[in-house]
């Protein structure tokens, strides 16, 4: 689509000779971007890779570092129980998604879309502000347990350990695998089914060598994402206080040792290393594998009616599905309110004291927040329109590299990035006294760097929609290259604007990787890292859940917001274009 | 689970009783009746939403009619799921899998039905020789070509040796230059294999050329079944009649003159009508069989004349249409071109005259 957009420029009588001018702009804006990814993405992981190689007190290169990793007892095993954690929660995940995915989208199903759209809800809240109150319902002495131990006197170990993150992460992250896998399987046409069945094939073995097949790349996207997220997520293993894995450990070392200890970065180097290659192994195993099959006029796989009997197992999977998934949005909400809950099924009390505490004491932690969350997707917008024109509609040299480099940030764990910040910028003082890196600025930058490929990607998407002509009749009549982008490109990619600026900012709003790095003072502090600190003390957890409730509140509230502004948006411009 | 004989396929007919289909409100399918011989080329010919494709999955087993009774080969099939019906179909989009090579989708069904190995290599080899891309069995379906990709769906359907064929609107997804070439093709296959086929299509073109017989439908009815000349020549009703071709309808009165039955145009000329006639309420006739009388020709004693003039002209190249005026409305005459025969200006008086012969008469 851009190559073509290309030579059309190119082809295009007159450019050339207005490129001078044009020209000049393009590659000073370019020019702008790559200093401040080479600032805030490359060198700052780049840091941290070399520091990993590099020793201690000389400088000098060295494979001293990775082999202190891996002669220490700790580190291994730190490393295989975030391997371990990082492939069971897929599994678990799968086994969450896998059930709804299948029934919303093969069966008639009144519901299908209440379903699809509550299985997103996890997403919308910090995995880690679920955790506590899915210690308080499925813990050694949470409810469920609790009420298990009345009626069979058994006691399920959902949160002990290493359990209690992978639990948590299938619950937070399994969406990512409903939103790929269904919609893969609605991409698949009825004939593709229907031919099997008219060769001879039925039942599971259809399913098996058929249909599973065809959705299979929607479901390794969606694995690949939520093995990288649970492999390079360091608050909840925190927060359930485990500290023998990876992202905990690197965390760990700086916090207590210092910037100079290398065996951080070798943490570090092994995160980016895995993140990469699972990512890779992901585009590899899907590339060339488009398997949407859906034809013009065609319908996705047939919807079947169900029997009774299946009717009240699907609503039974999916009902138990819900409620387990729902389970710490209620467990944060009770929480919030209950005055004491403890060794109870049920709090004892419910009170707003907590909401008056946060609000009294915390609205700083509010207000932080906002501007943080705000500050992240004005960068991730402002690069991300930057970077698609760059790349769909001029020839700059290296566009594309400029792409490809704000991708990468997908590749590079919360954690890393905030290493790197630390490593690179805490020796440069700032003019008020204070080192750059304990700037409260460089919370919302990084929060932006690791945005941007959200951002990036609405906005190229929001680009490819434009058509160049418009920008031609603009040119046309007068207007210069920059009044064109200002007055016709900019204007017709707001709905993708808006879309990458909500999705940048609801989740720039509860980040805690590069966050739990980056924050100096707790005047500083997001209401994420406020959660956090609630949540380390008993006393704390009523207020960290109403802050995790507020959380959720402001997050559903711009995700609506956005949602209904892009919807009355589409409404009109789509009768104009069907006339 | 009938045992396909592996010497060679079996032929079969079927007859459908009765056929009713409705989804909630919207009947689609209305008592449907049909008997197709074994080893005949069946077309289903129809405007979309006449119902053909759901009759054809009703055959598959895709659809499942109220009511009604299907059977293939003497074996009522209706109450067999798809995959036990032996009833081959080849669909529109091709349905071929992309994650499966070129031969493993043609040997998908041999799979199925748990044949040895190398039988179903043996056939698989068969079949991919008779569609011609015996040379392509490792590529994947988004290698080929789209002419390419409907072979190798019609392979995959004849390698498991079906009773019947079905064909879905084939050759639609192909441009129009391979269309003729295709249809060939399938006919010639068609005629070596002597397998019963069934052609669902919109295009009378299609179904005239290569179908044995056609079954015209409309809302969910077939209008009439029969040779291709035989529903061109004598359709019984309009929409048959003008589905398959230009055709001019004129009102008109049928009346008793004595003993003799005629049929009087407005204009007040009467001819007589054959006796099997004697309930039609429209005269119809082709644009070819008409010829234009100028002023002072003699009127054939034995054909049917209709005075008007001349309202258009479409010149066609073998041959120039006329458009006519006339009193019962406007009628088309195709009048053969020859080299430099300068053609009838517009607002001429002219007669059309059609041989009786050659005009039929049509219920209301």
């Amino acid at each position: 689509m851009s190559s073509i957009t290309k030579t059309d420029l190119a082809d295009r009588p007159g450019f050339a000779v207005r490129l001078g001018g044009v020209a000049f702009g393009q590659y000073a804006a370019a020019g702008l971007i790559a200093l401040f990814l080479l600032a805030f993405l490359v060198v700052p992981v780049l840091t941290v890779i070399v520091a990993a190689f590099q020793d201690k007190h000389s400088g000098a290169f060295t494979l001293i570092n990775v082999y202190d990793f891996l002669r220490n007892e700790l580190f291994l095993r730190s490393f295989w129980n975030s391997l371990y954690v990082s492939l069971m929660s897929v599994l678990w995940a799968t086994v969450l998604a896998l059930p709804l995915a299948y029934i919303t989208t093969r069966f008639a199903f009144r519901g299908a879309v209440m379903i699809q759209t509550l299985g997103i809800i996890p997403l919308i809240m910090p995995p880690f502000a679920g955790a506590i109150a899915m210690q308080l319902l499925f813990g050694r002495n949470g409810t469920v347990n609790l009420l298990l131990g009345d009626w069979f006197g058994i006691n399920l170990p959902l949160m002990e350990g290493l359990n209690g993150v992978i639990f948590v992460q299938a619950v937070h992250y399994f969406p990512f695998i409903l939103i790929n896998l269904s919609t893969s399987l609605r991409n698949i046409d009825r004939a593709m089914e229907e031919a099997a069945q008219n060769l001879g094939a039925h039942g599971f073995r259809l399913f098996r060598k058929v249909v599973f097949p065809l959705a299979m790349p929607g479901y390794i996207a969606g694995a690949s994402l939520v093995f990288v997220k649970v492999f390079d997520d360091l608050a909840t293993p925190l927060l359930l206080n485990v500290q023998d894995m990876l992202a905990p450990q690197a965390f760990l070392r700086i916090t207590s040792i210092g910037i100079a200890d290398p065996i951080g970065y070798v943490i570090a180097v092994v995160l980016i290393v895995f993140s990469v290659f699972a990512l890779w192994l992901a585009s590899f195993a899907t590339r060339g594998k488009d398997y949407a099959t859906i034809q013009r006029g065609g319908g996705g796989l047939s919807k079947r009616q169900m029997t009774r009997l299946d009717a009240v197992f699907a609503y039974g999977v999916i009902g138990f599905i819900l409620a387990i998934v729902l389970a710490p949005h209620l467990g944060l909400l009770l929480l919030s309110f209950a005055t004491i809950w403890s060794y109870a099924p049920l709090p004892d009390g419910f009170t707003f004291a907590h909401y008056r505490t946060i609000f009294g004491e915390s609205s700083q932690l509010i207000t932080n927040t906002l501007i943080y969350a705000t500050l992240a997707g004005i960068i991730g917008v402002c690069l991300g329109t930057a970077i698609s024109y760059l790349v769909a509609r001029t020839k700059v040299i290296g566009a594309r590299w400029l792409d490809f480099i704000a991708m990468s940030a997908l590749a590079v764990p919360g954690v890393v990035l905030g290493m790197g910040y630390l490593r690179t910028y805490y020796a440069i003082e700032l003019p008020w006294g204070g080192s750059l890196a304990a700037f409260w600025g460089m919370i919302a930058i990084a929060l932006g760097v690791r945005r941007l490929p959200y951002a990036l990607r609405a906005c190229s998407a929001a680009l490819q929609q434009v058509s160049v002509s418009l920008e031609e009749a603009a040119e046309n009549v007068g207007a210069t290259k920059a009044r064109t982008i200002r007055r016709v490109v900019v204007p017709l990619m707001t709905g993708g604007i808006v879309a990458g600026f909500v999705t940048s900012f609801a989740t720039a709003a509860v980040e805690l990787s590069a966050t739990m790095m980056l924050v100096q003072s707790t005047a500083d502090a997001p209401l994420a890292y406020g959660l956090y600190v609630f949540m380390q003390s008993p006393a704390g957890r009523g207020a960290g859940a109403a802050l995790g409730v507020l959380a959720v509140v402001i997050v559903g509230i711009c995700t609506y917001l956005s949602h209904v502004y892009l919807e009355r948006r589409s409404a009109p411009s789509r009768r104009e274009e069907g006339a | 689970m009938t045992h396909i004989d592996a010497s060679g396929l079996k032929t079969a007919g079927i007859s459908i009783r009765k056929v009713n289909l409705s989804y909630g409100s919207l009947q689609v399918l209305k008592y449907v009746d049909l008997e197709i011989q074994p080893g005949e080329f069946f077309a289903f010919l129809g405007p979309s939403g006449c119902g053909k494709t759901t009759l054809l999955r009703v055959i598959a087993g895709f659809n499942t009619p109220q009511s009604g009774s299907v059977t293939v080969g003497g074996r009522e099939v209706l109450s067999l799921p798809p995959w036990k019906r032996d009833v081959g179909m080849v669909f529109q989009s091709y349905a071929l899998w992309p994650h499966m090579s070129v031969r493993k989708n043609v040997a998908f069904g041999l799979e199925e039905r748990r044949l040895p190995k190398d039988e179903i290599g043996r056939r698989v080899d068969k079949a991919l020789e008779l569609v011609g891309l015996g040379h392509l069995g490792s590529r994947r379906p988004s290698e080929l070509s789209g002419g390419q990709q409907q072979r190798v769906a019609l392979a995959r359907t004849i390698a498991i040796e079906p009773t019947v064929l079905l064909l879905d609107e084939p050759l639609s997804n192909l441009d129009a230059s391979l269309r003729v070439q295709v249809r060939r093709d399938l006919l010639a296959m068609q005629r070596r294999l002597g397998l019963t086929t069934i052609f669902v299509t919109h295009d009378q073109e299609e179904a005239n050329t290569i179908c044995d017989r056609i079954a015209v439908m409309k809302d969910g009815v077939i209008q009439q079944v029969g040779t291709p000349m035989a529903l061109y020549d004598n359709p019984v009703n309009l929409f048959v009649a003008s589905f398959l071709g230009t055709a001019n309808i004129l009102d008109g009165a049928m009346r008793t003159n004595g003993r003799e039955q005629v049929f009087e145009l407005p204009c007040g000329s009467r001819f007589p009508v054959p006796d099997e006639h004697r309930t039609g309420a429209k005269l119809f006739f082709r644009p070819q069989n008409a010829r234009l009388a100028l002023a002072g020709d003699q009127a054939e004693t034995a054909s049917v004349r209709v005075k008007g003039k001349v309202s258009h002209k479409e010149f066609l190249g073998a041959s120039v249409r006329y458009g006519i005026r006339t009193e019962g409305g406007e009628v088309f005459a195709d009048i053969p071109h020859a080299r430099g025969e300068a053609h009838l200006p517009d607002e001429h008086i002219v007669g059309v005259d059609v041989p009786l012969s050659r005009v039929n008469y049509l219920p209301a």
